[in-house]
């Protein structure tokens, strides 16, 4: 049945046709139509499961990683700010291999305040041991959350999972969504079976416990195994997902990438403005292609080599900054192809900070740069665009 | 009536927490009066770190430990999943002074006044002992930590008073709230007993003497702790649903021994005691507590 939903109710109904029965959760723009949207669905008998109205985010993945141990199906959800005051907790609920499920409307971080989209909330969490999925659309957002729960909650896996809808663009866009009906999501799905060690009095055990020298890295180890067999597990489930729903998911996805010369390098909802961009330039002739990458975190290493092996320019574009080096995304493609004899020129655009938007103008700018570097002219390695880099230079001091 | 677990040891000896630290006696207590039907949450702090080193336990009831700050969060999280579930079982949290009235105090908060159904035990000995002493807003007025140091400066150590967290956690209309010591032992005894009859949050206050921080020897623990009753420094009282005018106390010495008897027994007060100024503002201090509340 095609419905229309918000981001935001993406994420509630992935909660509430996985049969969630705890959702500890705090307000925050852009994603506070979640909790809202869960408490209205318990409100009215149509999902039972308990809230808990928490009084900070911090507590809310608290509260997860108790609800987690004890051994149910538990979901939150957070942006920006409060996905940064989870920060310390994240590491915990990974280190204890608890299937939490998180979704996130994409929001810059402060300083100065903003509530629009980008992606620096999440790309600063990557190294918390968390799965790391991106939606292109409110379909993709709903799905990604109900597959997130299967990909988590595997026994060869157990690890916490982020799924990020671009804040507003998304979160706050009504979209047509196909959804699905429950019999299907719990067949998919099936009976929630805790695959780790819970919290029961029938069968005590001692959870979150100290790590030694001796032990500590055998754990983290163990996380790095997980991370890795994710990656096969995560096309699995794809793939049971398009069997059952028959929508295909990808971790990466190549359009129009055969005879591509450059390659757009997206993630979440910019990849549909570039996908036009990209089909106008394909009609002027250009050798322009598209890769759209769905999940970060496994980083998608294999298949992003062979997408782009042959390719002369790869132009990444992407809204998260790490100062004193480029973005994230530009930093782990370049460590993707080092050690390859050979690579494409990588290009980093750092784009749409902060809300700002990317339009046409902004591919545009992207594309020339690109270009440039493939007729073999020296171009900078991290481009900022749509700046006014005149104004920002004449207070920093110049380059 | 339910059964009887006091011969049992759900906190298993053999941990490495110090000779006469007064924390294991109040953990072992309070579970074999809740039983094995129990699960624990601890913070960060002295026992969480003495009694789980990977691989060893020293807990024979589900036991978890997320951080230090959130053990209040973690325990609604845990008694949300057994409502859940439809499960019953206790739940308690253990957390020291800096896990509970310092960085843990907003998740305490939110986790009474969403009330749910969780027996939170701060076991207070005044300081950061796991991090080495430093000072927390539960250490004393008067008192020597390694952040409140003595010197020509500052001749008195921690400069505020103790943190009335009871009373605090009692204002959010908590169902149960009381000050507890082990020392006192049939007082502390009830209360566990009562507070685990209660449905709701439920706070209990627990003086835990700690032989390292509070500098004293390892086996007047008991006796410092008594003391900490007799002089009336750390008085023994309960509050049922919030109301703190009706605060009862559950303990009245029957004769108040001076507070230098409590403070010559312990390192971090000596300095003090070169200073009768400071001991009689101290004394007074007291007095005016029970001046105030005594009648109660
Ligand atoms: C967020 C955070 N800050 C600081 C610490 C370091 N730390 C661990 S235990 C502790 C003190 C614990 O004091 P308390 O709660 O009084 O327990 P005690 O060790 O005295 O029993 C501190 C500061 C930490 N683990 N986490
Ligand atoms: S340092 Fe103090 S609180 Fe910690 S185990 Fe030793 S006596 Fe107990
Ligand atoms: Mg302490």
């Amino acid at each position: 049945m095609k419905v229309m939903i918000r981001g935001n109710e993406s994420i509630a109904y992935a909660f509430k046709l996985a049969k969630v029965k705890v959702i500890p959760a705090y307000p925050i723009t852009p994603s506070t139509l979640v909790p809202e949207k869960i408490s209205e669905f318990i409100a009215n008998g149509e999902m039972d499961a308990q809230f808990v109205p928490v009084e900070s985010e911090h507590s809310a993945i608290s509260a997860a990683i108790g609800a987690s141990s004890k051994g149910v199906r538990v979901g939150t959800a957070t942006a920006s700010q409060g996905l940064a005051l989870m920060h310390e907790v994240l590491f915990i609920a990974s280190g204890m291999r608890l299937p939490i499920v998180m979704g996130i409307g994409n929001r810059a971080l402060s300083a100065p305040i903003n509530i629009w989209c980008d992606h620096q909330d999440m790309m600063a969490q990557r190294d918390t041991g968390w799965m790391q999925f991106y939606a292109e659309s409110n379909q993709e957002g709903l799905d990604l959350g109900l597959m997130a729960f299967k990909i988590a909650e595997d026994e060869r896996i157990l690890l916490p999972a982020m799924i990020g809808i671009d804040a507003f663009v998304l979160t706050h866009t009504v979209e047509p969504v196909e959804m699905p009906e429950q019999k299907d999501v719990d067949d998919f799905l099936g009976e929630f079976v805790p695959h780790y060690v819970t919290l029961d009095p029938k069968k005590p055990a001692t959870l979150g416990s100290f790590g030694f020298p001796q032990h500590y890295m055998e754990f983290k180890f163990g996380q790095w195994v997980a991370m890795e067999h994710a990656k096969k597990v995560i096309d699995e489930v794809f793939e049971k997902f398009a069997n059952k729903f028959d929508r295909k998911y990808s971790k990466v996805s190549a359009e129009f990438m055969e005879d591509a010369n450059i390659a757009i390098v997206t993630m979440g909802s910019m990849s549909g403005t570039a996908r036009e961009f990209v089909k106008k330039m394909r009609e002027k002739g250009k050798k322009i292609g598209l890769v759209k990458l769905t999940v970060f975190r496994p980083f998608p290493k294999e298949e992003l080599l062979s997408i782009l092996k042959d390719v002369p320019v790869v132009a990444v574009m992407e809204r998260n900054i790490s100062f004193g080096f480029g973005g994230a995304v530009y930093a782990e493609m370049g460590a993707n192809f080092v050690n390859e004899s050979k690579s494409p020129k990588i290009l980093d655009f750092i784009v749409g900070l902060g809300g700002r938007d990317i339009t046409f103008k902004t591919f545009e700018a992207v594309l020339e740069t690109a270009e440039r570097s493939l007729k073999g002219e020296k171009v900078d390695e991290v481009n900022w665009v749509d700046v006014n880099k005149e104004a920002v230079l004449k207070v920093e001091g110049s380059l | 009536m339910t059964e009887n677990y006091e011969d049992m040891e759900f906190f298993a000896p053999g941990h490495g927490m110090c000779a006469g630290c007064a924390a294991p006696i109040i953990v072992k207590w309070v579970l074999k009066l809740s039983g094995p039907n129990t699960i624990v949450v601890n913070a960060t702090g002295c026992l969480e770190v003495a009694t789980t080193a990977y691989p060893h336990t020293s807990w024979r009831i589900p036991w978890l430990h997320v951080a230090f700050e959130n053990s209040a969060a973690a325990a609604s999280g845990v008694e949300a999943a057994l409502r859940a579930t439809g499960e019953k079982a206790n739940v308690i949290v253990f957390g020291g002074d800096g896990g509970t009235v310092d960085i843990g105090l907003q998740a305490l908060s939110g986790m009474v006044e969403r009330g749910h159904n969780v027996l939170y035990v701060l076991y207070d000995n005044e300081a950061y002992m796991n991090t080495g002493i430093q000072r927390s807003s539960a250490t004393p007025w008067g008192a020597w930590t390694t952040t409140s140091k003595v010197g020509k400066a500052n001749p008195i150590g921690k400069l505020r008073p103790k943190k009335p967290i009871a009373r605090i956690i009692a204002a959010h209309n908590a169902k149960y709230v009381a000050t507890a010591n082990p020392a006192i032992f049939q007082d502390f005894k009830k209360k566990v007993q009562k507070a685990l009859s209660y449905e709701g949050p439920r706070f209990l206050h627990v003086l835990s003497s700690c032989t390292t921080g509070w500098r004293h020897d390892p086996s007047k623990t008991i006796e410092i702790l008594r003391l900490a009753a007799d002089t009336g420094l750390f008085p023994l009282y309960e509050i049922i649903d919030g109301d703190i005018e009706n605060m009862r106390i559950t303990y009245h010495p029957k004769k108040f021994k001076p507070v230098e008897e409590y403070l010559k027994m312990q390192g971090r007060f000596r300095h003090l005691l070169k200073n009768p100024d400071l001991v009689k503002k101290l004394q007074d201090d007291v007095n005016a507590w029970w001046e105030k509340y005594g009648y109660h």
